[in-house]
């Protein structure tokens, strides 16, 4: 069996659904064939999670939902949308 | 030293907005040269933290020629006020591909962070980001997210966002200048030429409450003056003051820059040192109690 490596998206996205524009974007290649740093891209790689999910990555992971902590609700923070993806690529050693 | 010139409320509506005010090519060539020079030779001044601003640098030495400048004097005293204190400053450079090639090493961009810690407070300092050489896309200027500042973080945190919709990379002249608030999120760049990158930054703090110190001679009797909105014949004037408070960035959730808005016409008060000031409606129909004045 070929070896596999993880490929991972991060996507922060307008608002909880799929289908929300991306806002932030991350991408960490396990196989070593692309070197993403900060600041390497100005244009998102999907317009939206769906467009992501379309293109054959699998979503791990999404951001609950959390009801806001009181005297807390006008505070802003960490990007609040945050899904995971992953595709497996074959490894060549 | 010629008078400050001081900024205006545009401006000012500006900088509560974006957290960030950038003068192109405002620092005169012999600065900027005697400067670069000083760099190359790591001559910068060594400062114990809580010097006044006044006293931190010596009369003739290039960084007190940048700090002496008009424009930007103005602006720091807009912001910190008089008698700022120099809180630390910090020569930043961007070695090019060749030094990491050398040794073996991974050349990368900086991570975006916030610097310092955790900060919650409304009053701010400011940070005085100097580039003393032009700089080229390809030197990796500084990154910076603007409108970000208001968002309380914990430094490196937010280092998982690699890219950020409207991100900004310095390309500039040399002696250009950025003012920003402490908590605006940025990064340096990669620098892929062939030469040294310099940026030399100072973070001063205020030493006085930071309330209508910029020229308010613009400001007007009815800058608070609710208009029309959402259902609207025309588009809103993008220069009135409430257009620029509640200008939405292109990262910005679509829940979360309604908060980004409120937490801007906090500030603006803060400066304004008027709790009756609101923009486009935002913080007047939270805080309507109809029970209270039944009471």
């Amino acid at each position: 069996m070929t070896p596999t490596r993880q490929k991972l998206l991060v996507l922060y996205l307008a608002h909880s659904g799929l289908d929300a524009h991306v806002v932030s974007w991350a991408q960490w290649d396990g196989t070593g064939k692309e070197d993403h740093i900060p600041g390497d891209q100005d244009e998102p790689p999907y317009a939206s999670g769906l467009e992501a999910l379309r293109d054959g990555w699998r979503l791990l992971q999404m951001s609950p939902l959390r009801p806001h902590a009181p005297g807390e609700e006008f505070r802003t923070s960490y990007l609040k949308y945050e899904f995971v993806f992953e595709k497996l690529e074959p490894f060549h050693g | 030293m010629d008078e400050p010139k001081l900024l205006d409320s545009k401006q000012m509506a500006e900088f509560a907005a974006r957290g960030v005010l950038r003068f192109d090519g405002v620092v005169p060539d012999e600065i900027n040269e005697r400067f670069c020079t000083d760099a190359a030779g790591r001559e910068i001044p060594v400062v114990p933290a809580g010097t006044p601003l006044d006293e931190a640098y010596a009369p003739g030495t290039p960084i007190h020629g940048l700090v002496s400048l008009p424009r930007v004097r103005g602006a720091i005293e807009s912001l910190v006020g008089p008698g700022s204190l120099v809180d630390h400053h910090f020569l930043h450079l961007a070695l090019p591909p060749a030094s990491f090639e050398k040794r073996g090493l991974r050349q990368s961009s900086q991570p975006t962070h916030q610097d310092s810690t955790i900060d919650p407070r409304m009053a701010f300092d400011a940070q005085l980001f100097y580039f003393p050489h032009a700089v080229t896309r390809e030197m990796g200027g500084t990154r910076y997210i603007p409108g970000s500042h208001l968002r309380i973080v914990s430094e490196a945190a937010i280092g998982r966002y690699q890219n950020i919709r409207g991100q900004q990379h310095v390309v500039c002249p040399a002696g250009t200048v950025m003012l920003a608030h402490h908590g605006l999120w940025h990064g340096g760049g990669i620098n892929r030429s062939d030469r040294m990158r310099f940026m030399f930054k100072i973070r001063l703090n205020p030493t006085v409450r930071q309330c209508r110190l910029w020229d308010t001679s613009d400001l007007g009797p009815a800058h608070g003056e609710q208009r029309p909105i959402f259902w609207l014949r025309e588009a809103p004037d993008p220069e009135h003051l409430h257009s620029i408070l509640c200008r939405l960035e292109p990262w910005f959730e679509q829940d979360t820059g309604r908060l980004e808005i409120l937490n801007r016409i906090r500030l603006w008060r803060f400066l304004l040192g008027d709790d009756e000031f609101d923009a486009d409606y935002w913080l007047t129909r939270l805080e309507n109690a109809p029970e209270a004045a039944a009471q």
